[in-house]
């Protein structure tokens, strides 16, 4: 199993990037531990910003970093980032055009025990909700390294979501293929279409093994790019499966389901599309996998779920 | 040299004159506040048409961003576009609209929801430190704009950074859209609220231009901390009928209360062209 943590592998890109990068500035808001940004605070102190438990002023103070050329990467727990300066990020980060890269941490449950007020499972609809604001949210710590120097490449706003812990690899270092604003797929088949975002699409890859176990080729595609979204890559796989399932960390109000249910309505709307997501209630208290579970989130639930779908469209 | 006594009262009958063509705009506001920008534009700021790129220019954010109308109209007589940019002022597909928008040349970043520009300008005053630059940042609030709580945000961050390449004016009108901000929410003993943040505090008369230069000048000489100026103002300055009007905070004038308002305007930038021997 894997060590590492996604967002561990930001910081690690920004240490390095940086070095040779002057405009690169990373704020946090108290949240340089839990970030895992520590490194980079101690490594860069003058290309670092605390700006102390306020997030809305992170994002304003990442804002006019940027709008003097800086590249702000304004990092801090996902739940608050998110909601809290929802406004700061629709007027001075999108509404403005700035370059700044709101890192969200620890994103939809990863808490756990926490609670509610630490879970961000509306971020999505939240942040891909705002014009000119876009979403992502990587599946493991390769394509996270992928995502981060195609950002770092570009000048326009984003919100990127990871996990709080290290998850399963999804990919191989050395045969990850990554477009950006492409999503990827895992695997072809064409009974089914199994479309994941985070830490769920190796819940996703591991039930389209099992289903092959049971004669159903299932195809799982890796919908890291949430805003924009592949439409291309969904309403492919309308016409060429016969159901989609989606499954994300998120409540089933305005997140990747519902985007891809809207591509699919539009463009093939006798498809199927069932959404796998969180419940419109506070989550019960669990660690990641156990949430995911009881939820049928995992590879036995997505199974479950694509089983049921195959019976009834055949 | 431009007049800026003079300059302050030309400009307010531009903005008299936008608003009543165009039927909206926040007018007590923007007369309020227009000294201020007048002696920002046309003295200190080290921004113009030419440099607007330039990554030495000074900053200004419009805070109080309903001031709109004001700061286009310094800004389109400074040269940064064409006055007729704005004979369609907030009407179909203007980019000129009800609130500072960035797609306009001289605008840093847009406002308009209140408590977001003291940060912003944090944040540019920090890029300056980072990058050795001597440019300054100027922005401008509403007395009434203080009660969002993330204005503090910024007040203890400029303080902790040590920012004192940035200078923040309160346009203290005490009026706000509900009536006198005493009694929408207190903002009294102002200046040692900004002063227990850490910050150099003048107060002045804050439709005087020399005053409003004065102080401008003073915060230039303040290291190791941000200067706020608390610029006590009139809603409305300049217009009789106008001042101190809760009610004019975003009121058109009709047909007759133009006329009027001109006429004061005319009868005053007179007297300031006579005293100057113009």
């Amino acid at each position: 199993m894997n060590k590492i943590a996604n967002k561990q592998v930001i910081c690690e890109v920004l240490l390095e990037e940086a070095k040779n990068d002057k405009d690169i500035v990373v704020l946090c808001s108290d949240s340089r531990g839990s970030a895992s940004l520590t490194d980079f605070a101690n490594t860069h102190p003058r290309q670092f910003v605390e700006v102390g438990i306020a997030e809305q002023n992170l994002v304003s103070i990442s804002a006019g970093l940027a709008s003097c050329g800086k590249k702000a990467f304004a990092a801090s727990p996902a739940c608050f980032l998110s909601t809290r300066s929802a406004e700061q990020v629709k007027v001075d980060v999108a509404y403005s055009n700035t370059n700044v890269k709101l890192i969200g941490i620890s994103g939809g449950i990863s808490y756990g025990a926490l609670g509610l007020t630490h879970h961000s499972t509306n971020d999505i609809a939240a942040m891909a909700s705002i014009p000119n604001m876009r979403v992502y949210i990587p599946s493991d710590r390769f394509q996270t390294e992928k995502l981060m120097r195609a950002l770092l490449k570009d000048e326009k706003p984003a919100y990127i979501r990871v996990g709080r812990n290290p998850v399963e690899d999804v990919y191989r270092e050395d045969e990850i293929e990554f477009e950006m604003d492409k999503a990827t797929v895992l695997q072809q088949g064409n009974h089914i279409t199994l479309i994941a975002c985070g830490e769920l699409v190796i819940e996703a890859k591991k039930a389209a093994t099992k289903l092959k176990k049971k004669g159903i080729n299932a195809r799982v595609i890796d919908m890291y790019c949430i805003k924009p979204m592949d439409k291309e890559v969904v309403v492919r796989a309308a016409r060429e499966t016969k159901g989609i399932i989606t499954i994300e960390e998120h409540t089933r109000f305005g997140g990747m389901g519902s985007m891809v249910s809207q591509i699919v309505a539009n463009q093939c709307p006798t498809t199927r599309v069932i959404n796998l997501a969180l419940p419109d209630t506070p989550v019960i208290t669990g660690k990641s996998k156990e949430v995911f579970k009881y939820y049928g989130l995992d590879s036995e639930g997505i199974v479950k779920t694509a089983s049921e779908l195959m019976e009834n469209v055949q | 040299m431009v007049n800026l006594k003079v300059k302050a009262y030309e400009l307010r009958k531009d903005i008299v004159t936008l608003i009543y063509n165009a039927g909206c705009g926040h007018i007590g506001g923007d007369l309020s506040v227009i000294d201020i920008l007048v002696v920002l534009y046309y003295k200190h700021l080290n921004c113009s048409p030419e440099n607007i790129d330039h990554p030495d220019r000074d900053r200004f954010v419009l805070s109080k961003g309903h001031a709109a109308e004001a700061l286009y109209c310094v800004l389109a007589d400074r040269g940064f576009f064409s006055k007729s940019d704005l004979d369609n002022y907030s009407g179909y597909i203007s980019e000129y609209i009800g609130h500072p928008n960035n797609k306009v040349n001289g605008i840093e970043v847009n406002t308009g929801s209140l408590g977001h520009g003291l940060s912003v300008a944090v944040g540019m005053a920090l890029a300056g430190k980072m990058d050795d630059k001597d440019y300054r940042v100027y922005t401008v609030l509403g007395d009434g704009e203080l009660a969002e709580g993330s204005v503090w945000e910024g007040v203890m961050a400029a303080s902790h950074y040590k920012l004192d390449n940035l200078t923040a004016i309160v346009d203290r009108n005490k009026l706000q859209i509900s009536g006198w901000t005493k009694d929408v929410m207190s903002q009294d003993r102002l200046e040692d609220r900004w002063a227990a943040f850490g910050w150099h505090v003048i107060t002045i008369p804050g439709n005087d231009v020399d005053a409003i230069d004065k102080a401008i000048e003073e915060a230039k000489t303040i290291k190791g901390k941000p200067t706020v100026i608390i610029a006590n103002t009139t809603k409305g300055c300049g217009v009789s009928f106008i001042e101190n009007q809760a009610g004019w905070h975003h009121k058109v004038p009709n047909d007759e209360e133009y006329a009027r308002a001109m006429e004061e305007l005319e009868a005053e930038l007179e007297l300031r062209r006579v005293s100057l021997g113009e």
